[in-house]
């Protein structure tokens, strides 16, 4: 079970994530998109879900990531991604309940670049019971 | 011309288990209920089933592709309803169309459908982009 004394908290964001040529090629080929210069709209995932991963599930906050589903995904995006980027990635809980067992939990992310925002990714998971 | 209502032309993406495989790299997200079907049917699946995530990305796919380039993609988001199921040695096919919801001095915002084998994948799909 999450701790509820964690909704409210962020977490992170001084650590500098360098967007590289090559994982923004990689994801393009997977989608078939051919212009390499722009990260697509969902490649922050891969920076965003793995520091969820890692917050969420240290022994003070206590979640279950083995029986994790993703259920929902909004991103808002003020400046493309692009490969050369250092960006800084907050995650912040903003809400935790428990419907039929199952655990409910809403986080954000702010990547920002240059002190500025350039991706807010929410993310709701769900703890099935 | 694009007016409120305008329906944008249906596109079928094929999803297989070598791009789940290559979705798992290039994501990161290495959960074996998209690689490996004995562990996903041991956790109470149908079958291997899709990453929500490459089922949103192909999406993506199809609303930058729309809007001139993944620059042009403001918002997009989606809630993940149902799972696209990727049987071994299968092409699925990943059906996506959209319609025009809204549109303003500067955005088009597009109301997006999903589906996989008759089934609606997304929910509530919706993105907004750059004119």
């Amino acid at each position: 079970m999450l701790n509820p004394d964690s909704v409210g908290s962020t977490f992170g964001g001084t650590e500098k994530i360098a967007v590289t040529q090559s994982e923004v090629d990689v994801f393009c080929a997977v989608i078939g998109e051919t212009d390499t210069s722009i990260a697509p709209p969902t490649f922050t995932i891969r920076i965003t879900l793995s520091q969820f991963e890692e917050i969420l599930t240290r022994p003070e906050i206590g979640l279950d990531w083995t029986r994790l589903v993703h259920g929902d995904q909004k991103f808002q995006i003020f400046s493309p991604v692009r490969p050369g980027d250092q960006l800084s990635c907050s995650a912040t809980i903003e809400s935790y309940r428990v419907a039929a067992g199952n655990e409910i939990v809403s986080v954000r992310s702010d990547l920002e670049r240059d002190g500025a925002v350039v991706v807010s990714a929410w993310s709701t998971l769900v703890v099935r019971a | 011309m694009i007016e409120i209502g305008s329906e944008l032309p249906e596109r079928i993406f094929h999803i297989n288990r070598a791009l789940l495989k290559r979705y798992a790299d290039a994501s990161g997200d290495q959960n074996p209920i998209h690689q490996n079907e004995e562990f996903a049917l041991s956790v109470g699946l149908p079958n291997v089933i899709a990453h929500g995530m490459l089922t949103m990305a192909l999406v993506g796919k199809y609303v930058s592709d729309f809007a001139g380039g993944s620059a042009k993609v403001a918002e997009f988001g989606a809630r993940f309803t149902k799972p696209v199921i990727v049987p071994k040695d299968v092409d699925v096919d990943l059906t996506v169309s959209a319609s025009v919801a809204e549109i303003t001095d500067s955005t088009i915002t597009l109301n997006l459908s999903a589906t996989s084998a008759g089934v609606k994948v997304l929910g509530m799909a919706k993105a907004v982009i750059y004119k």
